[in-house]
């Protein structure tokens, strides 16, 4: 019922950012999730609050999923002053410290090593934390990766490495650009444990994603974990995503994660007016986040230097 | 006050704040058994373990991105570089992670970490070895970038950049770790970002640092025994840049020389030479001038390597002309 919930919070946060990104009130790139969520959702259930989440430029999903304030987060798209990262950010880099949210990140692959970084400092403090990455299959190809993973393994991070192959990097299907099309078998290379999963089931995807979380916080390293999945929109909001049929996208939306989870929650006896319900209330949510990043300001052009340098010790 | 290397200095700089801080570490390749590829963090290992003074492989990308995300949670990595020409593969961590971390979070992450190792031109190392990386780093806003000219400043600008909350990039001239200098016996610190007279003068300011100092003394030598009488600026820090300091000096002199061992298309001079011309325009007697490394890669032959830096000759020979 929570994952539902949240898959669902995810669902109509971002059919809300498209429609304002249509009207000119976010600009930038704007990653839509939409398809994915179940991944974010039973990965990111597996996590204390201690444990720490590194995504990518695809970070509404992973950010919500963590709990982060939505009416902070539309703010952010909103480039208003009361979002996330202030303003700075945008779509690509929601952060959040209080709640371990390390940043959405924009260079693909790049914060690979940030996420392996983390989990070493946790090594190095010896505390009890695990740090769960999120990227795309696209990301499995940059260099980052590779390094990331391979001083990940040789030094027993405790990190959960999950690559959430959507078949796209951007519009480049996965079969002209995977040597091997199965990612997780990439672990092998690093002696590292692996795991590869359909991303349709969100409480499949939770039991699975355990496991390499609790393998990690016992100190017996990192995991790479092959999610496979499908983004419903294009790469981005600029994307018509004509590289793929009709048929295709047809397809998947038979296995629309957030479809499934409805079905199930009926099978198990759950009213259709209760379901619906929940919609009613989330949408309300949304809009008041909606608002809240409308009526709020932009920031004050003194805050333009504010940031670069931190302050002296 | 003892007479220590460059490398010495370096490394007591490092010792004196890791046994502060137990957050402070280092990483890099060879810097653990190997005792340092050019033995900056000899005795590292013994004195502090393999926990905090760590060999890495060779992955710049991956290590540097291992001392961003660190520091992101409070650590405080120093990431040697083995030389600043590697730092090319990991440039996407230096300026897109560390850089921009605590701008694009809105003030959520401050990112202590030291960015250090060798650079400048080798001794016949040829294209890919010998480069000055200043003017690359010092184009990037939310970094720190120091290059010392001498084992006092190194050791007391490096402490500061440890102590530092924000990516510093710290450059140490390859020619200059055998160099020996005194170094005060009692502990302190050089700020960041404040410039040091290391000659008083009256008819010309030579503007420079790191290694190129060097090169700039022996010509400074030759043309006061002609009754030339030039000061010489030391930035030591290029970012935050001393600007008092070297307009205090210009509308004293009214003449500026900029001499770096980088090259001269967009190079950190050239941006000195804007501020020369804006803040101090009616005290120039003579158009701001520069010697530069040649326009050209470094070249393996040893005649045309010191062709290409600011050699003294050089050096000598502009000067002539500003003053002529």
């Amino acid at each position: 019922m929570d994952f539902y919930y949240q898959m669902l919070l995810i669902r109509r946060f971002e059919e809300a950012a498209a429609k304002a990104y249509s009207t000119g009130k976010i600009g930038g790139f704007l990653h839509l999730y939409i398809g994915q969520e179940a991944v974010g959702v039973g990965s990111i259930a597996t996590l204390k609050p201690q444990d720490y989440i590194v995504s990518t430029y695809r970070d509404h999903g992973h950010a919500i999923a963590r709990g982060l304030d939505i009416n902070k987060l539309m703010a952010e798209l909103f480039g208003k002053k009361t979002g996330t990262s202030k303003g700075n950010g945008g779509s690509m880099h929601f952060f959040d410290k209080e709640k371990h949210f390390m940043g959405g990140h924009g260079i693909v692959g790049g914060h690979i090593s940030l996420a392996a970084g983390i989990a070493f400092a946790s090594k190095y403090r010896k505390e009890d934390s695990v740090t769960m990455c999120f990227f795309g299959e696209g990301a499995a190809n940059i260099g980052s990766f590779h390094e990331g993973l391979n001083l990940a393994a040789i030094w027993k991070l405790p990190a959960v490495f999950i690559c959430e192959n959507n078949h796209y990097a951007m519009g480049t299907p996965e079969y002209r650009a995977l040597s091997v099309k199965d990612v997780s078998i990439r672990a092998v290379a690093y002696d590292m444990a692996r795991d590869r999963i359909e991303g349709d089931e969100v409480c499949k995807i939770r039991d699975h994603i355990k496991v390499a979380v609790e393998r990690a916080r016992r100190g017996e390293g990192p995991t790479l974990i092959e999610v496979s999945t499908y983004r419903f929109r294009g790469h981005s909001m600029s994307d018509p995503a004509k590289y793929r049929t009709k048929e295709e996208l047809e397809k998947y939306k038979q296995s629309d994660p957030l479809l499934r989870a409805q079905l199930d929650l009926l099978d198990l006896g759950l009213k259709k007016e209760d379901l619906d319900q929940m919609d009613t209330e989330i949408n309300e949510r949304v809009d008041a986040a909606v608002k809240f990043a409308e009526e709020s300001e932009e920031p004050p052009l003194s805050w333009l230097y504010n940031h670069v340098l931190a302050e002296d010790k | 006050m003892a007479l220590l290397t460059m490398r010495e200095a370096l490394n007591r700089a490092m010792v004196e704040e890791m046994e502060k801080d137990k957050n402070i570490y280092l990483m890099g390749e060879e810097v653990g058994h190997y005792q340092g590829a050019y033995k900056v963090s000899q005795g590292m290992l013994d004195k502090f373990g393999e926990a905090r003074v760590i060999d890495t492989p060779i992955s710049e990308n991956g290590f540097a991105g291992i001392g961003v995300g660190s520091a992101m949670v409070g650590l405080r990595p120093i990431i040697e570089f083995m030389t600043w020409n590697f730092s090319l593969v990991a440039i996407d961590q230096i300026i897109n992670s560390a850089a921009k971390m605590l701008y694009m979070s809105g003030g959520q992450f401050p990112m202590p970490i030291v960015f250090r190792g060798a650079g400048g031109v080798g001794g016949r190392l040829a294209a890919q070895h010998s480069q000055a990386f200043e003017s690359w780093y010092a184009h990037v806003p939310g970094m720190k970038v120091v290059a010392p000219a001498t084992p006092k400043d190194a050791c007391g600008l490096l402490k500061s950049s440890i102590l530092d909350n924000n990516p510093t990039i710290f450059i140490e001239s390859e020619v200059l770790y055998g160099m020996k200098g005194e170094v005060p016996d009692e502990e302190f610190y050089i700020p960041l970002g404040k410039a040091d007279i290391k000659r008083e003068g009256t008819d010309l300011t030579i503007i420079t640092w790191s290694r190129a100092l060097s090169l700039v003394m022996p010509a400074v030598e030759d043309l006061t025994k002609e009754g030339i009488n030039i000061e010489v600026l030391d930035l030591r820090t290029l970012r935050p840049l001393d600007e008092e300091a070297i307009m205090k000096s210009v509308r004293k002199t009214n003449r500026a020389l900029i001499v770096e061992e980088g090259w001269p298309v967009a190079g950190f001079g050239a941006q000195i030479a804007y501020l020369i011309q804006k803040d101090a325009f009616d005290y120039l007697d003579h158009p701001v001038e520069r010697v530069t490394q040649r326009d050209v890669p470094m070249s393996y032959a040893a005649n045309l390597e010191r062709e290409s830096l600011p050699n003294p000759e050089r050096i000598k020979e502009k000067i002539r002309s500003m003053l002529a």
